[in-house]
């Protein structure tokens, strides 16, 4: 091969590279949320390694739920209370109600997601309906606990976080 | 003074170009022509999508809604975008490259030239397919032209053809930057070394390397949302477990050295316009070699800085707010170096000159506003107003356009062999800078006082400098009639140009006959010859 | 030659021309960012004309060079290019480092307000607030008010293409709701922001804030308007979210601690009676 036509096919599998690294962004991101703990949304969506230590018993903090309804198919989806007070590093439980209102059996995976997001390293699940999709028989009525506590490092001034779950009918994703 | 001295038995080497439309354009492999291809497409795109901002102007002219539907409105604003940068801007570039590189760097022809009549002829294709979307049920593409997810996906009809357009495009310049790259480092003529390079050239060589490494990753994000729409993966969507911000994060580290590629080649332009009409050789060229090179780097750690919005860790706005001011440096560094290139000279104003200097003066605002925008605080008030639509079309018309006018206005007597009618280019001149300020100025104003861009109708108190813009807009575009005819005539006929063309020219292209026969530099420049080139800095 | 007197004068010749047509309400000096009505917006507005006033010296120092070097340097007026100035280490480290220490010189204060816009901490009200295409629901956390603000009638009637309704006989137009939202002056105000359908922006020019509401995700943002400035603030939507995205604004009116108390306790009956006409 010439040296040009070779340079060239370099430069091409460059841009081939380029392109797999436009993918590898995606994984990159989610790594780059796990190091830094902001807003790791995929962590959310799984059990916490972490296990609640040392309370401190000189503060609370505001935990707020939220529930987001889905926008495809008729369900009813809220938390039980709508905020609690918390001692960080100590553990807690709340709860969800989701209702199947459609005749017919679905299937609904929550979606996680805390506010403000730079908390979320500091905010753990022990359990969770949102770890995998829950099925609901036509009119199933069910409560859903979710078992957390908040790192006893959290930030000084934050005293508000904000659970919030948004739930997506699986219809949506298939 | 003018002695050229190749030209004359490189005519008696070669034919001409071949007879008939099909051999000698669809067919072409000679970078002259090719490169003339790309700049009436180029051509012909700027004025599609100047149309289209005229729509735009015409509908914001006064409050309420006179012309057209809200959706239009959108269309209108997403295909402007599309077309003037995928369609005119980056074209436009590729097309001075392939005219005056090989030139430049005493080769032949471009190292590859089958490849690129084929990225040419993806063009015409790719933006007949987008422009086809006008006329699809639903309209044509009225997501932005960021085509941000999830409301890329309402898209309809226009979705498929829009995404494909895209990827053809892409196609299109990392064959071309390709191209480009291979010519440089391996087709000078000997004794023609990097360091003796002419800016244009260095600058389109950085450009490259841009195009490679980002217009793939915008593929990738394309891609991405295509299976979103058809294949049920969930990159971006938050009912998946996707996330729309990650497409926003992968967008932008296309879009910010995007934009780079659109203004370094105007770098080297104005590199090369300003010593000439100065009389004086370019200041400062090897910082200019590495402030260019500088800015292509920090163009791959900036890009958050377009979403600061999206609800960043404090970190992170820290670190792009940073390393967005880091950029005024080497900016700055060119435009000192111009102005002291201008400094103890022997200026005179030829059209060119007026243009590289309007750019000088204009660039420069949209670099102030850009460094407003850096900070972050502040940047939360300026995000998606007005005031970000006047700062990057100060960048990207009296910059990036006004580098592409002024290098037309420069090269076309090499190019035509004939010299166009100087009194009427700088009517051209006077008008379009006139009229671009008007413009794109009030839109600070309108931004600042809280008008959101990309909506078609506003509150009554942003009435007044709206219609100023309109006023400025339709000026601005009627002005451009101007330099088409120009440049037709031109091309037509005219007074014979010289082949040093202007007084002062140093570089190879100006050792060559004017018009440049049809095959240059068939055998390499010598060194007596490049050296005289390279005294231009 | 080439000055820049072509943006003044031109601007003053179109002044002209529209003078003859100019409307009754001029708004020629809306030229600047709103001074706002929160503890933040002040702040953030005086970053804004910092860097606004350091690129102006920056300018009248380089564009006055240049305008030197055009008055002076033409050849027209006999100039001799200095052609042996090719190059200049020290002018080139000078004008490297001098800027570094003026972007310093922005950036410290920059990286304290950003600093201070992160703590969201002693909020005493909650509400969150979802995009819609193309409206916007306001939920009051803790008080189980909730209703949608959309675009107000005689705004929406205006704004249909060729409506024959001169906008400048509609009150705010474009900038009006059916359904302000209404927050206490003096108490910081947490604003939770989250998307059923595509990205939405919410934005309060006079509160300095613009945080985007993203489906999947939420936001949070935090506000306190001045105690001694209760009034109606307007915004609109700001990032691009539809056919009608230039058509939901934002409306938020700041009442005194005793009228929000006297609203939200009509709002909560109001919707006790809706509850009890249901059933």
């Amino acid at each position: 091969m010439k040296p040009i036509h070779r340079m060239a096919v370099n430069l091409g599998l460059v841009a081939v590279g380029a392109f797999g690294f436009g993918f590898a962004l995606v994984p990159l991101y989610n790594v780059l949320c796990a190091v830094t703990g902001y807003g790791d949304a995929r962590a959310l969506r799984q059990i916490s390694t972490a296990q609640p230590t040392q309370e401190d018993e000189t503060r609370l903090v505001t935990v707020e739920f939220l529930a987001q309804l889905p926008t495809v198919g008729h369900w009813e989806f809220r938390p039980v209370v709508r905020s609690m007070q918390v001692v960080p590093g100590r553990l807690y439980s709340a709860e969800f109600i989701a209702h199947n209102l459609m005749d017919r059996g679905a299937t609904g995976q929550a979606i996680p997601n805390i506010a403000p997001s730079k908390v979320t390293a500091f905010f753990h699940k022990t359990e969770c309906f949102c770890f995998t999709p829950q099925h609901f028989e036509a009119g199933e009525q069910r409560q859903m606990p979710v078992r957390f506590f908040v790192d006893p490092a959290l930030p000084k001034y934050v005293d508000r976080i904000t659970l919030s779950y948004t739930f997506y009918d699986t219809q949506v994703t298939s | 003074m003018a002695h050229s001295e190749h030209a004359d038995h490189a005519e008696h080497d070669h034919h001409g170009p071949a007879h008939g439309f099909i051999q000698r354009w669809v067919m072409a492999t000679n970078h002259k022509d090719i490169g003339t291809m790309y700049l009436v497409f180029a051509g012909l795109m700027f004025l599609i999508g100047g149309a289209m901002a005229l729509v735009i102007r015409a509908e914001l002219w006064t409050p309420g809604l006179q012309f057209v539907d809200p959706q239009f409105f959108n269309s209108m604003t997403t295909m402007h975008a599309l077309v003037m940068i995928f369609g005119g801007m980056m074209p436009a570039w590729t097309g001075l490259a392939n005219w005056m590189i090989p030139m430049q760097v005493g080769a032949p022809d471009m190292a590859l030239p089958r490849l690129n009549n084929f990225s040419f002829w993806i063009l015409p294709f790719a933006f007949l397919m987008l422009l086809a979307t006008l006329f699809v049920p639903g309209g044509a593409p009225a997501g932005g032209w960021t085509i941000y997810p999830p409301l890329v996906v309402q898209g309809g009809a226009n979705f498929p053809m829009s995404m494909f357009a895209i990827h053809m495009m892409g196609i299109s310049s990392i064959l071309g930057a390709i191209n480009v790259i291979v010519t440089i480092m391996n087709m000078r003529a000997p004794g023609m070394t990097l360091l003796r390079m002419p800016m244009f050239t260095w600058t389109w060589l950085i450009t490259a390397y841009l195009l490679i490494l980002v217009m793939p990753v915008l593929a990738g994000a394309v891609t991405m949302v295509i299976t979103d729409h058809y294949f049920g993966t969930t990159f971006f969507s938050a009912a998946g477990g996707g996330d729309p911000v990650l497409y926003q994060h992968i967008f932008w580290f296309f879009g910010h050295p995007e934009v780079y590629i659109l203004i370094l080649p105007a770098f080297g332009v104005v590199s090369e316009i300003i010593p000439t009409f100065s009389r004086k050789p370019l200041f400062g060229y090897e910082s200019m070699v590495y402030a260019s090179a500088s800015i292509g780097f920090l163009s791959f750690i900036v890009w958050a800085h377009h979403m600061f919005t999206v609800g960043m860790p404090l970190a992170g706005q820290m670190f792009f707010m940073l390393t967005t001011m880091m950029i005024a440096v080497p900016t700055g560094v060119k435009v000192f170096n111009w102005s002291t290139t201008m400094w103890k000279g022997s200026l005179t104003f030829e059209p060119p000159m007026l243009f590289a200097i309007a750019f000088l003066f204009l660039f420069t605002i949209g670099g102030f506003s850009g460094l407003m925008l850096a900070i972050t605080p502040a940047d939360f008030q300026y995000h998606d107003s007005y005031f970000v639509v006047a700062h990057f079309h100060y960048v990207l018309v009296p910059g990036a356009l006004f580098a592409i006018i002024a290098a037309v206005y420069y090269w076309l007597p090499k190019w035509s062999g004939h010299m166009y009618n100087q009194t009427l280019a700088k009517w051209h001149f006077w008008l379009s800078a006139v009229f671009v300020n008007v413009l794109f100025f009030p839109q600070h104003f309108l931004g600042l006082a809280g008008m959101p861009r990309r909506i078609p109708d506003y509150a009554t108190q942003f009435a007044d400098w709206n219609a100023v813009s309109s006023i400025g807009a339709f000026g601005f575009g009627f002005a451009q009639l101007l330099f088409v005819w120009l440049i037709i005539s031109c091309v037509r006929g005219g007074e014979k140009a010289s082949d040093h063309v202007w007084e002062d020219t140093h570089g190879l292209e100006w050792e060559l006959s004017s018009p440049a026969p049809y095959h240059s530099w068939t055998t390499p420049p010598s060194d007596a010859v490049i050296l005289r080139g390279t005294t231009g800095h | 030659m080439l000055r820049k007197t072509g943006i003044p004068s031109a601007l003053v010749a179109t002044l002209a021309l529209l003078g003859a047509a100019a409307p009754a309400h001029a708004d020629w000096l809306l030229l600047n960012m709103p001074e706002g009505v929160t503890t933040m917006s002040g702040e953030i507005r005086s970053l804004h004309m910092n860097v606004l006033l350091w690129c102006t010296a920056i300018g009248v120092f380089v564009f006055g060079w240049m305008i030197v070097s055009l008055v002076k340097f033409r050849r027209s007026q006999g100039a001799v290019p200095d052609t042996t100035m090719v190059h200049s280490t020290k002018a080139e480290v000078i004008w490297t480092i001098i800027p570094v220490f003026i972007l310093v010189i922005m950036a410290v204060p920059a990286a304290r307000t950003l600093i201070k816009l992160e703590d969201a901490s002693n909020s005493q009200l909650s509400i969150k607030v979802t995009g819609y295409q193309w409206k916007w629901q306001y939920e009051y956390l803790d008080e189980g008010v909730s209703f949608f603000s959309t675009l107000d009638r005689a705004s929406d009637a205006a704004r249909q293409l060729d409506s024959g309704v001169d906008p400048n006989s509609v009150p705010n137009y474009l900038l009006s709701v059916d359904n302000p939202l209404v927050v206490p002056v003096g108490r910081k105000v947490h604003v939770l922001l989250t998307s059923q359908d595509v990205i939405h922006s919410w934005w309060v020019p006079d509160f300095a804030i613009k945080k985007d509401a993203i489906p999947g995700v939420t936001n949070s943002v935090s506000f306190e308007v001045k105690a001694d400035k209760p009034g109606t603030y307007r915004g609109q939507c700001a990032e691009l979210c539809g056919r009608d995205h230039g058509f939901m604004p934002v409306v938020v009116e700041a009442k005194l601690p005793a009228d929000y108390a006297a609203w939200l306790a009509e709002q909560k009956q109001a919707a006790a009676q809706n509850l009890t006409a249901a059933n």
